[in-house]
């Protein structure tokens, strides 16, 4: 009987469509507006993840976030490496500069300063010059986007110069990163470098980066660190997710876009639910029919919920490959911040599944009490 | 579903049903005490004016409206203590239904129409679809198996109901005013097929009808009127035969 439940669904073409498309409004809406959230979060986080390398970040204990630096004494690194089951530790310059270009313009840059002797943190994208080319005076890596933002449509070339804090630097190297929140262009430097770079500051460094000895569980040596030193030390999954968790609870980005969500999730349902609900009335006598031949309504909760799956999986399939499809050309056309994880698919899952539920039930009630003397009546 | 009645050749047998609709003041009774027997093999058309109880009758024998009063038992089987679950069972198993709109399934072809009591039943779609074919063969609409009902005519459509109804064998055959929506050609032609093929020896067939024309191919004619049955008539019935 299903077979009959999708012939009946599928020929009334006008409604079929416009249950769809109340599902597919739905799933668009919410798979898109979740995966620009994803995207955004993404970008809060993307300078945790270009450092590979240390499992373990050491900060100030009052940082919320990877952008809420406080700089730290620079005793502190040699603390820090102290720790047992500590295997290394290097400093990690992160700021702001203001970069005085050739053609007189200035533009905010986030610098970051690699430690001198082993690169710990370098960016693993170079595509033009070497990390190595750091060791050459005023050296600095830019990163691709930063580049195509300060010198638009030029292509790129090495050895360009720039000032910061009266200090000139030069580019020897670009280097695909990840996008920042901030959207700034990034610089990698040397630390003794970065902290020319920086405005002067009684303290400067932001971060240490270190590692534990193998065998020895990060998370064990991070309480250690914690116990010897005061600072806050946390693991590379620990700072990521305490960074997210701060742009969540403190700025409005999840309320904007929980709003959009539930928009979208509460006019689908309202759409597929009207016109579904449509439907079956429409059919109310047909069902009534099958129902006077026999059928049970065990079987008709089975058709009106087999309609209800049929719809939403098309919904679902349409309304994801949409937002697919909408976040692959924004990707390239745009700096709009699109990362649609399986966790979106599987919400956008869930709340089809909701839709649809939603708008069978409307539709169970009407026809489980309709009784099977309906088709004798004119 | 055969039982252990009595009267073994009969297939249907009604006493005292009464049955009302709404509730306090409201209250309106359809039918007032209806007594009734339907042998095995016979072709009965209730006949009355609009509103007499026909309909209610009939809903009450198809098993799908319960009594509010009375004995109701059909093909052996008694339909006032059945359980509902029960009834569906009798009814998928037993009764087939043409009623007067047709109520084709719009979106599927004649074929799938006829062969929705097999599926329902839990047969395999081709095996049902091969089995409705045979029966919609039968009745001379073996070219028209893959039209829709919006591409047949009315007289087409109430075949396809027909084929319908008796596609999975039933013992009981309920009709609800089966000829008022056609013709009177394509009413003849309908209660021809359905005297040649569904009145058999092991089967009952009932006829809710106000149509004159079709008295002539009933067995007996039980006319009713404000909710009773005044009388019940033996055939053969002449062309213009008025039950009274």
């Amino acid at each position: 009987m299903l077979w009959v439940a999708w012939k009946m669904l599928v020929g009334n073409r006008v409604k079929y469509l416009g249950i769809v498309f109340g599902v597919v409004f739905a799933a668009v809406l919410i798979a898109q507006q979740a995966s620009i959230f994803c995207g955004l979060m993404s970008l809060t986080v993307s300078q945790i993840r270009d450092v590979e390398g240390p499992g373990i970040w050491v900060m100030d204990p009052n940082v919320q976030y990877v952008d809420d630096i406080k700089p730290l004494a620079d005793t502190e690194l040699f603390r820090v490496k102290s720790v047992p089951g500590v295997a290394w530790a290097v400093p990690f310059y992160k700021g702001l500069g203001r970069a005085r270009l050739p053609e007189g313009t200035y533009e905010q840059m986030i610098i970051l300063g690699l430690d001198d002797a082993t690169y710990v943190g370098a960016p693993q994208g170079i595509f033009m010059g070497s990390v190595a080319d750091l060791r050459k005076p005023d050296a600095v890596i830019m990163d691709d986007a930063g580049y195509k933002r300060i010198w638009p449509g030029e292509p790129f070339r090495l050895g360009r110069t720039f000032e910061m804090n009266d200090r000139r630097a030069v580019i020897v190297g670009i280097t695909k990163a990840s996008r920042t929140f901030q959207s700034f262009p990034i610089v990698y430097t040397r630390y003794s470098q970065a902290v020319a770079f920086a405005p002067p500051e009684r303290k400067v460094l932001s971060f240490v980066l270190a590692d534990a000895q193998p065998g020895v569980p990060a998370t064990e040596v991070c309480r250690k660190i914690k116990e010897r030193t005061g600072l806050l030390a946390l693991t590379r999954e620990e700072f990521l997710w305490r960074t997210i968790r701060y742009y969540l609870e403190k700025s409005g980005i999840p309320i904007n876009f929980g709003i959009t969500v539930l928009l979208g999730f509460l006019v689908g349902t309202a759409i597929a639910g009207q016109t579904f609900y449509l439907f079956t009335v429409e059919n109310i006598r047909q069902y009534g029919a099958l129902k006077a031949m026999g059928a049970s309504n065990g079987t008709i909760l089975m058709m009106v919920l087999g309609q209800g799956m049929q719809v939403g999986i098309v919904g679902y399939g349409l309304g994801v490959g949409l937002a697919s499809l909408f976040g692959w050309f924004v990707k390239g056309a745009s700096r709009l911040a699109f990362f649609m994880p399986w966790q979106v698919l599987a919400l956008t899952a869930v709340a089809v599944f909701v839709i649809v539920l939603v708008a069978s039930l409307l539709s169970i009630r009407k026809v489980l009490v309709v009784e099977p003397a309906i088709v004798f009546r004119g | 579903m055969p039982g252990s009645d009595a009267a073994a050749d009969v297939a249907i047998r009604v006493r005292g049903v009464t049955k009302d609709f709404g509730t306090g003041t409201a209250v309106t009774r359809a039918l007032r005490g209806v007594d009734l027997d339907v042998p095995y093999g016979e072709l009965l058309m209730l006949a009355g004016p609009s509103g007499c109880g026909k309909t209610t009758l009939v809903s009450i024998v198809a098993g799908t409206l319960e009594p509010t009063a009375g004995d109701v038992r059909v093909l052996g089987q008694d339909l006032v203590t059945i359980s509902s679950g029960g009834k569906v069972k009798f009814r998928r198993d037993n009764v087939g239904f043409v009623f007067q709109t047709f109520n084709l399934l719009p979106t599927l072809t004649a074929v799938e129409n006829a062969a929705v009591p097999l599926l329902i039943a839990g047969w395999p779609r081709r095996r049902a679809v091969e089995a409705a074919a045979d029966v919609l063969d039968q009745l001379g609409m073996g070219d028209r198996l893959p039209s829709l009902p919006n591409e047949l005519s009315g007289g087409q459509q109430q075949r396809v109901a027909i084929a319908r109804a008796l596609v999975h064998q039933p013992r009981l055959l309920v009709c609800d005013e089966p000829t008022s929506a056609l013709d009177a050609e394509n009413g003849r032609i309908t209660m021809e097929l359905i005297q040649q093929i569904a009145v058999q020896p092991g089967r009952a067939v009932i006829v809710v009808t106000h149509d004159a024309r079709v008295y002539p191919f009933a067995d007996r004619i039980a006319s009713m009127e404000d909710g009773r049955i005044d009388a019940v008539a033996p055939g053969p019935f002449p062309v213009g035969f008025n039950p009274g």
